[in-house]
Order: C-alpha cells, then sequence, then structure tokens
C-alpha cells in the first residue's frame, strides 16, 4: 500500500442553517489522482477549499500523511505550502512579471535562494511552453496562457498534493486542451497526487484513478476511475453522465 | 487694488508659501503613514488594536481641525504638555488626515479580488505577507483617487494653523490686513498664493493615478 496522503473524516459544513457538506470521508494515497464530479452546486468546489483551508468546516477532520490538521491559520499555512492549489479564476498577481509571480512565494514564504528558484522556474516554464514570456505582464497573456503560469507557480512550492479546482472552466475550448495535456503528463509522468474538480468528462475517464460523486453535498459514489465510467453505481451518477455526453 | 502695497508683500508671502508646503508635506506624508497602517491593521481584525483604530477614525473624522488644535494648544499645557504652535499644527493635521487617509484606503482594499486574496494563501502567505504583495498594491492603486482628494483636502486644512498663529499662508494674510487694512490686495494674493500649490498638485496627481493604476492592472 502507498503511502496515505490526505485523509478526511467526517466532515461536515454548515453555512448558518444550510448544511453544505454531508459527513465526507475519503482517503487519498500517494500519487492517486481523485477527480470529484457532480453537477453544479454540489459541494464539489466547497470541499476542495476546506482541504487546504480557505473555507472552514464545521466538524470532523483532514489528515495530512496521517496527522490531523489542528485548524488553526498558522498550521494551515504550514500545510498550504505542502498542499498547492490552482483556482478557476486564473489570477496571477497583475502587478508583478510572470517570472516574480512564480518567484514570490518560494522566496518570501519559504525563503529559497532566488538565484536557485529562478533556474528551476525557466525549466518549468519551459515544460509549459511559455519560456518566452518570463517578462511578461499577466496582461499580455492569454487565459490558458495565464492558467499554465499558475499552475507552475503552484508547482514550484514542492507541493505533495495539486487541487486543481475545475481549471479549464473558464478557458476557451482550444486552450482547454493544453491545460489538460499539463495535468496529464504531471499524474503520468511525475506522479503527481492530484485532486482535480472538473466537468471536463473524457479527460476524469483517462486520468481518475478515483471518482467521488457528489450530490447535494453528500458522497453518492466513492468508485475507482474505470469502475464509475463503464458502470456508476447510482442512478443518479448514469443520469448524470448521460446528461455530459450528447 | 494697489500693486504696489502686493509687491511689498510679497517677500513675507513667500516665507508663508514656503512654511505652507512644508507644513502640507510632513502632514500628508505623515497622514499616509498612519493612514495605511491603521487600514491594514483593520483589514486583518488584529485583535484590541483593530477596535482602538476604528476609534481613532471616527473620532478624528468626527471633529474638526479647529477644535482639535485648540485641544493640542490650549488644553494640553494645562495637562503639562506644552508644545510650539508648528508642532501642534503637524499632530493635528496627521490625526485628521490620518483617519481620512486609512477611509481612503480602506476603500481600495476592499475592492482586492477575494480570488487574489485566496491565490496568496494558497500560496502558504501569512498575513503580512498577503498585506505586504497582494493586498497593499493592488489596494493602493485602487485607493488612489481617494487618496488624491485627501492631498488636496489637507492642503487646504493647512489655513485653520492660522488659530494657532503659525505664520503660514492665511495667518499671513490675516495678519497684513489687519496691520494695514488692506484686504483686496492681500486676499488677493493669498488666492493665487493658494493657486499656485493646489493646480500643479492636482495635474501631478491625476497624472499619477493613472499611472499606478496602468503599472498595477494595466487598464
Amino acid at each position: 500500500m502507498t503511502e496515505e496522503i490526505l485523509r478526511v473524516e467526517n466532515l461536515n459544513k454548515f453555512y448558518g442553517d444550510r448544511h453544505i457538506l454531508h459527513d465526507i470521508n475519503f482517503t487519498l494515497h500517494q500519487g492517486e489522482v481523485l477527480t470529484l464530479l457532480g453537477p453544479s452546486g454540489s459541494g464539489k468546489s466547497t470541499l476542495i477549499r476546506c482541504l487546504n483551508g480557505l473555507e472552514d468546516f464545521s466538524s470532523g477532520a483532514v489528515y495530512f500523511k496521517g496527522e490531523k490538521i489542528k485548524p488553526t491559520d498558522k498550521n494551515w499555512q504550514e500545510i498550504r505550502q505542502k498542499i498547492g492549489m490552482v483556482f478557476q479564476s486564473y489570477d496571477l498577481f497583475p502587478n508583478l512579471t510572470v517570472m516574480e509571480n512564480i518567484l514570490l512565494a518560494p522566496t518570501k514564504v519559504q525563503k529559497r535562494a532566488k538565484d536557485q528558484v529562478a533556474q528551476e522556474a525557466e525549466g518549468l516554464l519551459k515544460d509549459v511552453g511559455l519560456e518566452k514570456y518570463a517578462d511578461s505582464y499577466p496582461r499580455e497573456l492569454s487565459g490558458g496562457q495565464k492558467q499554465r503560469i499558475a499552475i507552475v507557480r503552484a508547482l514550484i512550492m514542492h507541493p505533495e498534493v495539486m487541487l486543481l479546482d475545475e481549471v479549464t472552466a473558464s478557458l476557451d475550448p482550444e486552450m482547454v486542451r493544453g491545460i489538460l495535456q499539463i495535468m496529464t503528463k504531471l499524474s503520468k509522468k511525475h506522479h503527481m497526487t492530484m485532486i482535480i474538480v472538473t466537468h471536463e468528462m473524457g479527460f476524469a475517464e483517462q486520468i481518475a484513478d478515483q471518482v467521488l460523486f457528489l450530490e447535494d453535498g453528500r458522497i453518492l459514489e466513492n468508485t475507482p476511475g474505470k469502475a464509475f465510467f463503464a458502470q456508476p453505481k447510482t442512478e443518479r451518477a448514469r443520469d448524470f453522465l448521460e446528461s455530459m455526453d450528447f | 487694488m494697489n500693486w504696489q502695497v502686493i509687491s511689498h508683500s510679497l517677500p513675507i508671502f513667500a516665507q508663508a508659501f514656503k512654511l505652507t508646503l512644508w507644513l502640507s508635506l510632513v502632514g500628508i506624508l505623515g497622514s499616509l503613514i498612519v493612514g495605511a497602517l491603521s487600514s491594514l491593521i483593520q483589514y486583518f481584525k488584529v485583535p484590541i488594536l483593530s477596535q482602538l483604530f476604528t476609534a481613532y477614525v471616527e473620532l478624528a473624522r468626527n471633529t474638526p481641525l479647529l477644535i482639535q488644535l485648540f485641544f493640542l494648544y490650549y488644553a494640553f499645557p494645562v495637562i503639562g504638555l506644552k508644545m510650539s504652535a508648528t508642532t501642534c499644527g503637524i499632530i493635528g493635521l496627521i490625526f485628521l488626515g490620518g483617519a481620512y487617509m486609512a477611509e481612503g484606503f480602506t476603500g481600495g482594499f476592499s475592492g482586492v479580488n477575494q480570488t487574489q486574496i485566496d491565490n496568496g494563501k494558497a500560496l502558504g502567505m501569512n498575513n503580512l505577507q498577503l498585506a505586504r504583495y497582494v493586498v497593499f498594491p493592488q489596494g493602493f492603486a485602487l485607493s488612489m483617487p481617494a487618496l488624491a482628494a485627501n492631498v488636496i483636502f489637507l492642503i487646504k486644512e493647512t489655513s485653520i494653523f492660522s488659530v494657532i498663529a503659525i505664520p503660514e499662508l492665511t495667518n499671513t494674510a490675516l495678519d497684513l490686513i489687519g496691520m494695514y487694512y488692506r484686504s483686496n490686495e492681500y486676499l488677493f494674493v493669498l488666492v493665487v498664493a493658494y493657486a499656485i500649490v493646489l493646480i500643479p498638485v492636482i495635474l501631478l496627481l491625476n497624472l499619477l493615478e493613472r499611472r499606478v493604476r496602468y503599472g498595477t492592472f494595466g487598464d
């Protein structure tokens, strides 16, 4: 059995009286890719944001490498250096160049030596085909390019797990492919442990080791990827897959 | 209008002009520092300090500078704290201006997108790092119009220093009028002097606003 990276135990979240997440339980192992699927408003984004403390939860616990995370600001700050996250909105810091965006956290938060990080950044930029844009400002880049930089900016922190929250949802269809290829490469070549929220079913089918299917804040299915796409256990998931597949 | 009266008064006004400029400069810089600090403390809801600064902002914004100066100049010596008129003036201006600048910064900081904050947090930044690398640079650009309006306001507010006998422009004009009964001439010089300070400042601030905005957001 490979090492356990994240474990979620009986996680519940309320907004006031509204019960947003119901008794969420799952485990993520080293190198695994977990995809969160489900209709809009099912709680996928809220759940993924609970995993690095951007949202707080009402009860339950998150374990990182077997250790329970005490949900204090300071603890989350430490943990977030090991849990990278990329968002739907591909926000780079607009006042900084691409290179400055990438170097900011490793040098200021992790206090790593600038020239070493810069060298690594150049390599990563090359991997995503954007080495020419190191000195550009985000405003000079397309959405897809910005999202690739956002992924590089998360990777350079050397995270042990990556959270990807609908990272292709606001991109032009043309741009989507490039991003999906990067994620696929991350998984297959670098064995990055990832949790992916996506509406790209074809991609999910290819990449998912495990699928969590959510509706109304409940996990309806926790099924291995191949099995889920071949034969969902619940009727709701079957309907969902059919609706996505015209 | 007697031009000779005017030309004779110019050296005195020149002194006053310099003093007004200097007081404004010190007051504005002090206000910006106090305002930025106060606003960041409120933004990150630093316990105790943030309540303290909220109280300060309310107190300073809801009392006239005239009364604040009277307090510093006439009431403080009663409790054994005697300061020169100039010191009182500068402290008063920073006390008032700091609160206005704080409100200006707060408007800008609250305009920084939550997604930017989330990005900073997701990269492991603590509050101090978020403030320095995300909230302040972007919020500052958004605050520029409000801060610029405050700069103009504070320069004009130095005219109130006349009541505690600081020989700046307004005090000098009133003094001269009292001595020579030439109100038309001296008031004319006074108006021109303020215009000479304020018009370039306004133009400069407009330019700066656009520059900072473009440098930060590129639009």
